[in-house]
């Protein structure tokens, strides 16, 4: 796997022993830490900065992360907390445990950043239960930045006080949404909550919270740093910074890529030495596995960040690249994605509950030449019933590989139900 | 300010805060829900409340989404209802449709919106899911294939009942309602799921495939079982009880009911219930008619009467009998020249009669426990006497009330207890006082005479005392609660002495848990030596305990059991073999067949009219739900001819109303109201503390009363489980015994066997083993002395 390293979140990827603490500071990091806690710089202009620099959330949404900040009452008295979001579930991404495992200080950084601009004492980075070695590895960063004083009471003599407490989840897919994890730390079962209340009015023990992505909050040291500006210089206006974009599939070197936003697809492919053998690009599923597909030439028009990508009617998403060429069968990995869905709902909430497994079915029948011509519309009707109707994302998660696959290979899946075959 | 809202074109201005479903409740206007309850938490899961919101860019849960300024919202729009019948057809692709052999058929809310939302087809062609049945133990039945994960039982455990036994294990579609594996739901008050559920997974054993909802006929009633008196509906088909339902009353027993007053009516039902009137003949039990039977009873208390005097004529009463049939008992009673009459049959203490002023109440609203700030319960084992009232104080305790208890037994509250003292129960009064002390101290006031002036030497129990008088100093809406341990207690007086000088020095108000039905309408009614009906002077007499101590020649019972329902069983079982001649008023055989010399089948409450008091002193008067069983007569109705039959005056009532209008008066709520006053005089108290083991005997859940006993599924709950003693490991390493081994114990002349559990909570010296069963019925008071040794 490759691994290819940019200015803002790979930083010491050149260096031996990237993770360590001693290489991180000589790569000029925790020096905007330094800075803020010694001139004891206000939250707004921190915020500002962040908003400034055009960073969008990296898990998924893309929500403006200053906008996201701001939201918070930081002046409300009592606990507030900041939580990392390292519960990268979604299938083809993996960009946040290399994060962890290559700059985890850069994470941890972000998170005394982000618990000083929001006046939250305690920080909990959520990692999933499936990557213990990036935990462990995790407790050890997290130990070496205690030992420099960078955590704990009192961090650098500044009078702030501040604590990260790793916490690993058991693997269940539905964590990653951000009132599930919350439960999770809490002890509960990973369940969403129902908003409004949002986290940051009613978030962890009922306090005020703010969750961000690791990557999101890996970008906060630079931003900071180097200034805002040249962080949305980066990339391209309302898309600020470079983006780890983790590439799989078909092609001939998968990995993680640290680009700018707005870099076109051809050029990310490319990098990524191209189709797999030569063979011809079909499909591409540009934001992990709940964002739409898009045929290949579309997709070759594109440029990756968030307005281009949803321009053409997907999803930037955690931008995990997953490429597929002119070898897949469409139904079939429509079946294996429905699976996932079906699999991993929680199970709370009717149209989620009942109608993954259903659509899993639906999909599962037309693959084994069992499917009946109104299995198509059926599938329509019921993603369209999911859509919007759940509590969390996971529905509409579900849905939308079922419309985009429909919307964009229709016809594999005629041909499937009438000849009982695949077409490729 | 409120806040503007358009619900389906109709206009209404609500509070902040106020959810779409409030509004449109308000309204009139009926969204279709499942998860939604309105005494339980929001969850949103069920997604039927779907509407459609202007401007929102999906349709949105109506239970879970707050009014905004303005809001728009259409219900009954195409959007609304395409969403809504999207969720319905998703909550019936896996339901089992097996409605015709389901009993919630008929009262189902997945039914009657599947007739509005569903399709009379499904579109689903895949296998649906089988879920594996639960056994939730003698009451509840399930069929968890039709459960559709609405959560309402959870939440029930979570947020009311005070304990979580219901939870969604595994995810997805795999999700499963379910008790923790291998257990059973033993809370007092998990019926109430069953009401909750609204599909067919939860429904309740006893009633299951007995009848269609359909066939039955509603009747609203009173339980006796509690001082609370919670209301009931009670279902009725061709003349038997088939079921209990609650009755909504926000001021008693809001929409819930404990388990005790659900399913009780098994005992209604019971093959021990006495159908004709019987009498004994040399030595035999023959069936007789009404007429034979009441003149021999008329014969027989005369002659005694004529022979021994009225005096030697005793008569006890159960407390959960209506205000009518006890007022006609003491009118008979003290017609023919006796003021021996009592229904305080599980009292030891009965010094505060000279020194009373009224019935003695809860001192304040049902409503209000909830409101609380603080309060102190003395001696009770709150949630299995009170199971309701304990709900209330629960939610204050959620609210942050601060509770405080002084007891001799650990129970789990299952809920924050601020502070304890837990005292031999002999050792209340002396907690009681240096809690009195430490609040004269706080308020810096003179320590009253009563609480004494020992020094106590500071040590943990110090500590809990005075930790709770700091918290009963603070705080303002306040109470002191005496429970049923502290009154049934030989020194129940002092208790109540000090408790009154507590709540004084507190500012709190003071007064009863009661122990049964229907004690204050006894009082009201006026049986009680020497007090007549409303408290007017009336002719004295010997007390509960003292006919038992002096035994009668002739005695009747109104619906006690003295060998279950005595202070003392052994005391009672001897006084009534003692007798001449007993004549047991009863709905059912029971030991009096071994002592009594005429048996009357009376009607339970659910087969006559007439009135309970509760502990509030709220007057709720009821009718008949059905017939009385074969020539079962209500009591009343007996007593009256009884009085006939004795050629006595003002035995003409032709109604129960025209006995309860005779009793309390044209306003009797009034009346009544007037009666509850909690003032006592003081009577002197003792801070000697006594060195010998002493018995702590509570009455268990399902041993209350006869019909209660008879119940046969409550008899088969884990709370109905046998009695067995237990002792403090200290104790029981020096009277030289192990945990789980078998004892000796005597009390009086009795003595059994029985297994011995440690049980660290209890005070050193006390051994804590259950009354008012059959298992310890041989032995002697509730509280006393008592021995243990190795079996």
């Amino acid at each position: 796997m490759v691994i290819q390293g940019g200015p803002v979140i790979f930083n010491t990827l050149h260096l031996a022993e990237p993770w360590k603490l001693a290489t991180y500071e000589s790569a000029g990091g925790y020096a905007a830490l330094k800075k803020i806690l010694a001139e004891n710089i206000p939250a707004e202009a921190i915020i500002n900065e962040v908003k400034t620099s055009a960073l969008r959330g990296r898990g998924g949404a893309g929500f403006p992360t200053g906008l996201k900040w701001s939201f918070m009452p930081r002046q409300f008295p009592g606990d507030k907390y900041i939580v990392c979001n390292s519960d990268e579930g979604e299938p083809g991404t993996f960009k946040d445990r290399d994060i962890m495992r290559y700059n985890p200080h850069a994470l941890i950084e972000g998170m005394i950043i982000a618990g000083y601009t929001l006046g939250a004492k305690a920080g909990y980075n959520y990692i999933h239960g499936e990557i213990w070695d990036i935990y462990e590895g995790m407790e050890r960063a997290v130990e070496e930045a205690r030992a420099a004083g960078y955590l704990g009471d009192n961090i650098l003599g500044s009078g702030f006080s501040f604590n990260l407490h790793n916490h690993h989840g058991y693997g269940a897919y539905i964590c990653g949404e951000e009132t599930a994890l919350l439960e999770s730390i809490e002890g509960k079962k990973g369940q969403p909550r129902f908003k409004p209340p949002f986290p940051a009015s009613f978030g962890l023990y009922g306090k005020p919270t703010t969750i961000n992505n690791t990557e999101t909050l890996a970008s906060i040291p630079y931003i900071m740093r180097e200034g805002g500006q040249k962080f949305l210089e980066l990339g391209k206006p309302n898309n600020g910074g470079t983006k780890l974009f983790s590439i799989s599939g078909h092609v001939e070197k998968p990995g993680n890529y640290e680009v700018p936003l707005g870099t076109p697809f051809a050029k990310l492919l490319e990098m990524a030495g191209g189709v797999k053998g030569g063979r011809k690009l079909k499909a591409v599923i540009p934001g992990g596995s709940s964002a739409p597909v898009l045929p290949g030439e579309i997709m070759m028009d594109c440029t990756l960040d968030f307005d281009s990508i949803a321009k053409a009617g997907s999803m930037l998403g955690s931008g995990a690249v997953i490429v597929m060429d002119e070898t897949v069968c469409m139904v079939r990995a429509l079946e294996r994605l429905s699976y996932f869905y079906f699999e991993e709902s929680c199970g709370q909430c009717t149209p989620c509950r009942e109608g993954t497994g259903w659509m899993y079915r639906v999909v599962h029948r037309i693959e084994h030449g069992q499917g009946r011509p109104e299995d198509l519309e059926l599938l329509d009707s019921v993603a369209a019933n999911i859509a919007g109707r759940t509590i969390c994302a996971l529905g509409d998660a579900a849905a939308m590989p079922v419309q985009g696959m429909l919307k964009h290979y229709r016809n594999e899946f005629e041909h499937h139900i009438e000849h009982k075959k695949c077409m490729v | 300010m409120g806040l503007n809202v358009e619900i389906d074109g109709r206009q209404i201005e609500v509070e902040p805060g106020t959810t779409v479903m409030d509004a449109a409740n308000k309204l009139g206007i009926y969204i279709p829900h499942f998860c939604y309850h309105k005494k339980l938490s929001i969850a949103a899961n069920c997604r039927m409340c779907l509407v459609q919101v202007e401007k929102a860019p999906k349709p949105l849960p109506a239970c879970a989404t707050p009014v905004s300024d303005g809001m728009k919202v259409m219900t009954r729009s195409d959007y609304a209802i395409q969403a809504q019948k999207g969720v319905m057809e998703f909550l019936l692709i896996n339901h089992p449709l097996d409605c015709p052999i389901c009993d919630q058929g008929g009262e189902c809310q997945l039914q009657d919106l599947a007739v509005g939302y569903g399709s009379s087809s499904s579109r689903y062609a895949e296998p649906k899911r089988v879920v594996v049945e639960k056994n939730l133990g003698s009451l509840i039945a399930t069929d968890m294939t039709r459960c559709i994960h609405c959560t309402r039982c959870v939440r029930f455990g979570q947020e009311i009942a005070g304990i979580m036994e219901m939870g969604q294990a595994f995810r997805g579609e795999h999700a499963e309602i379910m008790p923790f594996i291998d257990k059973t739901i033993d809370s007092e008050l998990s019926g109430n799921i069953i009401d909750l559920c609204p599909v067919g997974a939860l429904t309740s054993k006893p009633f299951r495939y007995s009848a269609r909802n359909w066939e039955l006929s509603r009747r609203k009633g009173v339980s006796p079982h509690d001082s609370l008196g919670s209301n009931l509906q009670i279902q009725v088909k061709n003349g038997r009880v088939m079921r209990v339902l609650p009755l909504d009353n926000e001021d008693i027993n809001e929409c819930w009911l404990s388990d005790r007053d659900r399913f009780s009516y098994e005992g209604l039902n019971s093959d021990e219930r006495l159908t004709r009137p019987m009498v004994k003949e040399n030595g035999q039990w023959v069936e007789a008619d009404w007429q034979a039977a009441l003149s021999l009873v008329a014969s027989r208390l005369r002659e005694i009467q004529v022979h021994h005097g009225a005096d030697e004529i005793g008569a006890l009463a159960s407390p959960m009998q209506t205000v009518e049939e006890l007022y006609l008992l003491q009118k008979l009673m003290r017609a023919l020249g006796s003021g021996n009459i009592d229904h305080r049959l599980r009292q030891s203490d009965f010094r505060l009669d000279a020194q009373a002023h009224g019935a003695f109440w809860l001192g304040m609203n049902i409503a209000d426990l909830s409101r609380l700030d603080r309060f102190l319960v003395v001696g009770s084992t709150l949630r299995k006497d009170h199971p309701l009232l304990a709900l209330r104080l629960r939610h204050a305790v959620r609210w942050g009330a601060g509770m405080n208890l002084i007891n001799p037994v650990v129970e789990d509250y299952l809920c924050k207890v601020a502070n304890k003292a837990i005292v031999s129960p002999d050792g209340m009064v002396g907690a009681l006082a240096a809690l009195v002390r430490a609040l004269a101290e706080i308020k810096g006031e003179a320590v009253p005479a009563v609480a004494g002036t020992a020094e106590v030497t500071p040590g943990a129990e110090f500590n809990n005392i005075r930790a709770i008088a700091e918290s009963m100093a603070g705080g303002e809406k306040k109470g002191i609660f005496i429970g049923n341990l502290a009154q049934h207690h030989p020194r129940f007086a002092e208790m109540a002495t000090l408790a009154q000088e507590a709540a004084r020095l507190c500012g709190a108000q003071w007064g009863v848990l009661g122990d049964s039905g229907n004690g204050v309408g006894a009082i009201a009614a006026g049986a009680i030596p020497g007090r007549a009906a409303l408290g007017r002077q009336g002719v004295a007499g010997l007390n509960a305990a003292e006919m038992l101590a002096a035994p009668r020649k002739a005695v009747i019972l109104l619906g006690a059991e003295p060998e279950y329902d005595c202070h003392d069983p052994q005391a009672a079982l001897a006084a009534m073999k003692q007798a001449e001649f007993v004549v047991a008023l009863s709905p059912y055989k029971h030991g009096a067949l071994d002592y009594a010399d005429v048996l009357l089948p009376i009607s339970p409450f659910t087969e006559t009219s007439g009135t309970f008091v509760n502990i509030e002193g709220r007057i709720q008067s009821f009718n008949g739900a059905v017939k009385p069983l074969g020539e079962t007569r209500p009591a009343w109705k007996v007593l009256r001819v009884l009085g006939n039959l004795l050629n006595l005056p003002g035995f003409e009532q032709d109604s129960s109303e025209a006995v309860r209008a005779e009793a309390l008066g044209p306003d009797a709520q009034a009346h009544v109201c007037k009666l509850l006053d909690n003032r006592i005089e003081p009577v002197a108290v003792s801070l000697a503390v006594s060195d010998k083991l002493e018995r702590i005997g509570e009455v268990p859940i399902y041993q209350i009363d006869p019909v209660v006993r008879r119940a046969t599924a409550l008899q088969r709950t884990a709370d109905a489980a046998p009695p067995i003693a237990r002792a403090s490991g200290l104790l029981l390493e020096k009277l030289g015994l192990g945990s789980g081994g078998m004892a000796v114990i005597r009390q009086g002349q009795g003595s059994l066997v029985i297994r011995i559990e440690r049980d660290d909570c209890l005070p050193a010296n006390c051994v804590r083993l259950p009354g008012a069963h059959a298992v310890t019925a041989g032995l002697g008071p509730l509280f006393g002395e008592l021995s243990v040794e190795p079996a």
